[in-house]
């Protein structure tokens, strides 16, 4: 699983990376996934299904389906 | 980092995110389009273009419904083109009704001109007619 994070002037940036059934791996992935949401990033988990492409807002770690590839962090969305 | 360079790895998590449809929309066009609650039986889908409002439209009868302006920033900086199109589609998918809450709701022309969007629309459409045919026709 990939935990990036959409970032002005540098692309998205890789923030970590592991499999969450290695207990290690998990609490990294964890401890990032807060710092995001602390730092008040939404974030989203694409999904495929027979081809057809969805997302799945999430707001903790446990909702991140354990097989997703990766959780996609971006800035809060404002009325422009 | 050049503005090619993050332009490039933007699209490329575009790319492996959205339906291959939708980004060789946004590829060949500049824009895609995201039916209302992810369902195209909704009747009502919005126009993803990037730094601009989201447009939404009837899509049975093209009729423009409203303008919806959202901005995704990072500590007051814009993000690339394609990841601003890809927050709207994480969100639109995800969070519909909040971005729909958030955005500053206006009639349609107030930032896009109709008749581009219809314009847009009519190029769409069109676009997608000509991909099934092609995708019928292994000759062409």
């Amino acid at each position: 699983m990939k935990l990036v994070r959409m970032t002005p002037g540098h692309g998205d940036v890789l923030l970590a990376e592991g499999d969450p059934d290695v207990a290690e791996d998990e609490e990294r992935l964890i401890e990032e996934f807060r710092r995001q949401l602390e730092q008040g990033m939404w974030a989203a988990v694409p999904t495929a299904d027979r081809g057809r492409r969805e997302a799945v807002m999430v707001r903790d770690f446990a909702e991140v389906p354990r097989d997703a590839e990766r959780v996609v962090f971006y800035p809060p969305a404002a009325g422009g | 980092m050049s503005v090619h360079r993050v332009e490039r790895r933007a699209r490329e998590l575009l790319r492996t995110t959205l339906a291959e449809e939708d980004f060789a929309a946004y590829e060949r066009l500049g824009f895609f389009s995201v039916p209302g609650r992810g369902d195209p039986a909704s009747g009502y889908a919005y126009l993803v273009y990037p730094h601009r409002p989201l447009v939404a439209y009837e899509t049975v009868t093209g009729r423009l419904l409203s303008e919806y302006c959202v901005r995704f920033r990072d500590d007051g900086v814009r993000l690339p083109d394609a990841d601003d199109v890809l927050a709207k589609w994480l969100a639109l998918h995800g969070r519909e009704r909040e971005l729909i809450a958030t955005a500053n709701v206006n009639p349609p022309g107030h930032q896009v001109d109709p008749d581009h969007v219809r314009r847009d629309l009519a190029l769409l459409a069109r676009w997608r007619s000509e991909r099934a045919v092609d995708s019928r026709d292994p000759m062409r």
